[in-house]
């Protein structure tokens, strides 16, 4: 067994941790305070690679492994966990679903301008009565000749509007249960294909989701992403893909949350002495530092597992269900060992604790991970 | 345009220290960076690359470990990195030092321009640039902010910024130039440029033999320089804070001016 990190690893990690600081930390605080898109960011970080970092570098992509995309994640979040979300979801829910089922022209015309960063990619699964519940979906697809006519309105859905590529389910068949669901590739601009709400939110407020509305959009049949019926299947594959990154998204916030703790309780002085000379606080750092560590070798392996071939959905399950709930757990405690300090929005912590909620939501809330979890814990896997 | 660009692999601090015992610098558990000033060189190489093609070659001299800032480098856009190590170099000071280095953008082959940093974050001297300039030949513009290489590719429009001002300097190529940070942002490695330097672990490593140098040249035998004593300076005292209401803290900070002499009042 070895737990270090290869020179390669390495040298990711130091890149984009740079990047981070250099480059978006000094900004964040504003984006976030004007619900303001990164978009320049977002520009830069696809020059260097990392919107498709695991795709291969043939299609446009920067050929690395899925621990080194946890770590960029990790890092980028650490700084700003919206842009962490808008470059997770382009790489694990937008570039996967293409690279796995695409065809090689699909992969031309879609995967290489998301994955060298020339545009960006959305995913759209969740509808107003479709959440948890993703097979009830309303949207549908009828085939017409040579093309397929979709209606219906997606919600929630991240880097909408400022993306290019979707990734869309629809009902084909009704009678056939999640057989009968489809996933088509939607392009900005195709004819019936319009945004609707654009959401205010608790936090990760630089990010953005929106409403897509298609009203009678027509699109080729060669814009169908894998087999007709196999859309279920894709979703359920493609989220265990993001909720590796929305665990690394949720182990960012959490280190960020330990560093500035560190930091103010190094300073904050009462009683006569820094704050983390008392017990009270002492205990704090240490359990936030030790759930922190945990939830890493969980992300870890998760990427570790997909990596080698081997099955992963448990395993970026329960990477997702700890990291995000110890992300929230961290962020409170980040908060309180900051006292009224914390609370006030002069201090980051404030942010952590809006953006790591997010974390225990999305991609399957934490009931959803348990879940998931539970069938396969309880079938012997 | 053959472009050569020298790094050198510093440790990761402005604040160095030294130990009283060895008068050595202390190099344990700080981590190595390529020296700030080389980053912006290495940028202006790949920048003139982009615009007139041909290739830009990293030469670092320094023990094996020194090849991480040549993969870095790497990673960043250099076609071909050497490290300039063996034992022979050991002792050498920064004539020595230049001489090889010298020796060493020799044994590139046809070269146009050599581009390094103003000065190292450790040694501090800043004169690896200058001496390796005139031990090649050619013209040398340091503490350059700017360098403007005309269509022709060979006259160079260069700007230094000096303590009292700018001073704009005509040249041609061949030259050597050193650069210091205002002269552009430098770009991060891309993920791709790290995979390909990761999995195609070329180390290209050239001893004093194969860049043809004297063995009079190098190492201690090569270095004039004498080291008498190195020590750490005595840190500077405490400032004084002067604290009350300002009419107060004014009149006494006057008076303290006064008395070490900085302002005179008549
Ligand atoms: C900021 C943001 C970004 C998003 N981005 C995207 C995106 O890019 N693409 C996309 O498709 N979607 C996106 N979503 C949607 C997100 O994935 C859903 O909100 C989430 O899956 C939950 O669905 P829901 O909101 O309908 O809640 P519901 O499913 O209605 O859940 C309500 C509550 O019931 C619980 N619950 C539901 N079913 C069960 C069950 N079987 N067992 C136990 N408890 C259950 C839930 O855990 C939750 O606590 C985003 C959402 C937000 C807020
Ligand atoms: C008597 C003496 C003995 C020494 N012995 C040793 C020794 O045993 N081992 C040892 O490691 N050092 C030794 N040194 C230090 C060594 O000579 C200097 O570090 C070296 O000459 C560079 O000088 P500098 O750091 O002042 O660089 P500067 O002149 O400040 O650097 C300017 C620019 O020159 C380029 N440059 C500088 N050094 C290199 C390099 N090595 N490779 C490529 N480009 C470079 C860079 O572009 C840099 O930005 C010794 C120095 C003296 C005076």
């Amino acid at each position: 067994m070895d737990f270090a990190l290869s020179k390669e690893q390495l040298m990711i990690q130091q890149m984009v941790r740079e990047f981070a600081q250099n480059e978006i930390e000094p900004i964040v605080a504003e984006y976030e305070a004007e619900g303001r898109f990164p978009e320049e960011i977002i520009k830069r970080l696809g020059e260097i690679g990392i919107l498709g970092m695991t795709v291969p570098k043939e299609l446009g992509g920067g050929g690395c492994d899925t621990v080194s995309y946890t770590l960029a994640i990790e890092e980028i979040s650490r700084a700003c966990a919206s842009t962490g979300i808008a470059v997770s979801v382009n790489n694990s829910l937008a570039c996967f679903p293409l690279l796995t089922f695409g065809t090689d022209e699909q992969k031309a015309e879609f995967l290489t301008p998301i994955a060298n960063g020339s545009s960006l990619g959305a995913f759209g699964l969740t509808e107003p009565s479709a959440g948890s519940d993703a097979a009830m979906q309303q949207t549908v697809a009828v085939k017409d000749g040579d093309d397929y006519v979709i209606n219906g309105i997606k919600h929630f859905i991240t880097n909408a509007t400022v993306a290019e590529v979707y990734i869309v389910f629809a009902m084909e068949d009704k009678s056939k249960g999640t057989r009968g669901i489809t996933t088509f590739i939607l392009k900005k601009g195709d004819p019936g294909f319009t945004f609707g709400t654009i959401e205010d939110k608790l936090g990760i407020r630089a990010s953005i989701q929106a409403e897509l509305v298609f009203e009678n959009c027509r699109i080729p049949a060669s814009r169908m992403l894998g087999q007709s019926g196999k859309g279920f299947k894709i979703a359920m594959m493609t989220l265990d893909v993001g909720r590796i990154g929305v665990a690394s998204q949720a182990l960012g916030i959490a280190q960020a949350s330990l560093d500035r703790s560190i930091q103010f309780a190094n300073e904050r002085e009462q009683f006569g002495k820094p704050i983390g000379r008392l017990g009270a606080i002492q205990e704090a750092v240490a359990n936030m530092a030790t759930d922190i560590e945990a939830a890493r070798m969980l992300v870890r392996y998760a990427a570790w597992c997909k990596d080698s071939g081997k099955p992963f959905s448990k395993e970026a399950a329960m990477a997702k269900l700890f990291a995000s709930e110890m992300a929230m757990a961290s962020a409170t405690k980040a908060i309180q060992i900051h006292g009224g300090y914390g609370y006030i929005k002069d201090y980051p912590v404030e942010r952590y604790f809006r953006d790591a909620k997010i974390t225990e939501i999305y991609e399957g809330t934490s009931e959803i991970q348990r879940l998931v979890i539970a069938l396969n814990v309880l079938s012997g896997k | 345009m053959n472009i050569v660009v020298l790094i050198k692999q510093v440790p990761d601090t402005t604040d160095v220290k030294i130990d009283p015992r060895t008068g050595t610098l202390i190099r344990e558990g700080v981590p190595s960076i390529i020296n700030p000033d080389d980053k912006h060189a290495l940028e202006e190489g790949l920048r003139i690359r982009e615009k007139f093609g041909g290739t830009v070659t990293v030469l670092s001299m320094g023990p094996p470990q020194a090849e991480d800032a040549l993969m870095e480098a790497r990673a960043m856009g250099a076609d071909t990195t050497v490290l300039i190590s063996d034992r022979a170099f050991a002792g050498s000071d920064t004539l020595a030092t230049s001489y090889a280095l010298a020796r060493s953008v020799i044994t590139t082959g046809e070269w146009d321009i050599v581009l390094g940093g103003r000065q190292a974050i450790d040694g501090d001297t800043a004169q690896i640039g200058p001496q390796t300039a005139e031990l090649l030949g050619v013209p040398q513009v340091t503490y350059c902010i700017e360098i403007d290489i005309a269509e022709d590719g060979r006259s160079v429009t260069a700007k230094r910024a000096l303590e009292d001002g700018y001073e704009v300097i005509e040249t041609k190529l061949p030259a050597l130039f050193t650069v210091i940070k205002d002269i552009n942002q430098p770009r991060y490695p891309s993920i791709r440029g790290i995979v390909n330097v990761c999995r195609d672990c070329d180390v290209q490593t050239w001893n004093a033999k194969d860049i043809g140098a004297s063995k009079k040249m190098i190492g201690l035998d090569g270095s004039p320089t004498q080291v008498a004593r190195t020590f750490a300076p005595e840190p500077k005292g405490d400032g004084l804070i002067l604290e009350g209401p300002p009419e107060q803290t004014t009149k006494e900070l006057v008076k303290h001016l006064r008395d070490k002499n900085v302002v005179r009042v008549r």
